[in-house]
């Protein structure tokens, strides 16, 4: 575990670089996290995404499955790959601030 | 001189089978001498960590990795385990401790030349040390970090155009049977078959859109030995549909003794002389065979096509002519709702290149449950919570008594409103004029 100073900000963070607490989450976080993602600017659709995943988080606790994602914002997966170079998981919830994906992966 | 003392796995030197840790040993030797003069990109010690680390977790009685890991390659949501020790300090060279699945060629056929271009690819990015091969069938590499993550994708397409395997909620890296490449039992081209699914669902394989994992298997006869039945959601099966063919002079040299049954498999005991009565035709589970006047026949409309005769005379006995697969469903290890072998869909399906009526099939089935599917709901609990009959009519596949083992023997049956007469709206005013309360 480690702790990452950015822009007067410090983040609790695992090895994979999720957020530990999603409470720390803030839109520098966004900012921290999107060169090592593969994302050079972020825009609008970006911002639905993640949007997206911390409104159902904390509705539901749990982040949503890949179909849900693509539905509500209509995004394919594809898209969401176009979007998030390491995918809906490694890529768009590490940035929301949700927590690392578990299971089977 | 070994960085880490390891007197409990030093016992596993001993005994006649290869033991993983001389080989370990043998590559963490290698490492320190480093006699070609690789460039090593992670820790040189890493396979002393390993057994370290592995000694320490024989001391304990428990694991020193840490929950999960989530890394991976740009442009795909799996093909990388990742994996962090719980003792770094101790343990430096196994901190990141990943593993890389790269996808195997069908059957796992290969040349020289392509391993020693992986090896070298392994060696110097990696920890050198390998699992041939996960039980899905991918080429396991065992251990790096997560810098060189891209760098083993970048030389491993670009120079030996080979990609990555799947993990996940996908389709996983499916895996054939060596089939018609040196197997006479063969009913269709496992590998042909097995390759062009691998092709056609790349997109499926590399980036996650599953309620949950999707496994291909392809055996070309029921002896399933990549035990499709058994570890894929998706089984296909060999068969033939005409008649076993029979060669009665070579069924007459097993009788006489020239041919051993089994092609010698039992040739480790003494068995006695070859009784086809009670080796063949008293075994056989549709009691389908005849034996008679030295002349072997059988009933083809009975046989159950278990390959048992063909198994123990493979010179006399041949697979039919007419040949295709059965494709079943839904296996799956306990968890959640108990362990599953997939069940009979399609009794009869024609493999013939390109496979379009294969991968319709394939195609309805995550259509249905991609919609349905709950999350990390297997495709076999899917089909047990919504019904056998849902998978029917999603695939567009007539019911037939060859679905069931038995019929049911309870007699909660539904019907479709469509399928009674009247509707289900009823007036119970109607009923009561001539039923009193």
């Amino acid at each position: 575990m480690a702790i990452v100073e950015f822009q007067g900000k410090s983040f609790d963070v695992d090895e994979d670089g999720f957020l530990l607490k999603f409470e720390e989450w803030c839109p520098e976080w966004v900012d921290f996290c999107k060169e090592g993602e593969g994302i050079k600017e972020l825009n609008e659709e970006h911002q639905k995404v993640i949007d997206f995943l911390q409104d159902y988080y904390k509705k539901n606790g749990i982040a949503p499955m890949v179909r849900i994602l693509s539905k509500v914002t209509g995004f394919k997966l594809k898209h969401i790959y176009e979007l998030f170079p390491s995918g809906p998981g490694k890529g768009a919830c590490k940035m929301a601030g949700l927590p690392k994906p578990t299971g089977c992966v | 001189m070994a960085k880490h003392k390891t007197p409990l796995l030093d016992e596993l030197e001993s005994g006649p089978w290869p033991s993983f840790v001389s080989d370990v040993k043998q590559e963490a030797e290698v490492r320190a001498k480093n006699e070609k003069g690789v460039n090593y990109q992670i820790p040189v010690e890493v396979c002393e960590d390993l057994l370290g680390v592995l000694e320490l977790s024989y001391n304990d009685g428990e694991t020193h990795w840490k929950h999960g890991g989530i890394v991976g390659v740009f442009g795909y949501g799996g093909g990388v385990i990742g994996r962090y020790c719980d003792q770094p300090e101790m343990f430096p060279g196994v901190a990141h401790f990943h593993t890389v699945r790269v996808a195997q060629p069908t059957a796992k056929y290969y040349t020289t030349d392509f391993l020693r271009q992986i090896v070298d690819i392994w060696d110097m990015r990696g920890s050198g040390l390998t699992n041939m091969h996960g039980s899905t069938g991918d080429i396991v590499f065992l251990g790096t970090t997560t810098p060189q993550l891209e760098e083993i994708f970048y030389e491993l397409t670009h120079d030996a155009n080979v990609d990555l395997g799947g993990s996940g909620s996908n389709l996983r890296t499916p895996a054939a049977c060596l089939g018609m490449s040196r197997c006479e039992y063969a009913c269709y081209d496992a590998q042909g078959l097995c390759y062009d699914m691998t092709m056609e669902f790349q997109d499926e394989l590399h980036r996650p859109a599953f309620p949950y994992k999707f496994k291909f298997k392809f055996d070309a006869c029921p002896n399933s030995c990549v035990c499709a039945l058994a570890r894929s959601d998706f089984s296909v099966v060999g068969i033939w549909r005409d008649e076993i063919r029979i060669d009665q002079e070579a069924v007459a040299a097993y009788v006489g003794g020239e041919f051993a049954p089994n092609a010698g498999a039992h040739s480790g005991r003494d068995w006695g002389k070859f009784d086809i009565q009670k080796e063949v035709v008293e075994l056989c589970p549709g009691k389908c065979i005849k034996y008679a006047d030295g002349k072997l026949e059988i009933n083809d409309k009975e046989c159950m096509h278990c390959m048992h005769c063909i198994n123990t005379m493979p010179r006399a006995l041949m697979i039919g002519n007419d040949r295709g697969a059965s494709i079943l469903c839904g296996a799956k290890a306990p968890i959640l709702d108990g362990p599953q072998l997939s069940s009979l869909l399609i009794p009869f399906i024609k493999v013939e290149e390109p496979y379009d009526e294969i991968k319709e099939v394939v195609e309805n089935i995550w259509d249905w449950w991609m919609e349905e599917g709950k999350n990390r709901e297997r495709l076999g609990e899917t089909m047990r919570r919504m019904g056998f009959q849902k998978l029917l009519e999603v695939t567009n596949t007539k019911a037939d008594p060859r679905h069931v083992q038995e019929p049911r023997h309870n007699p909660y049956i539904f019907w479709k409103a469509d399928e009674v007469d009247g509707p289900w709206e009823r007036d119970v005013n109607e009923y009561r004029k001539r039923h009193q309360r």
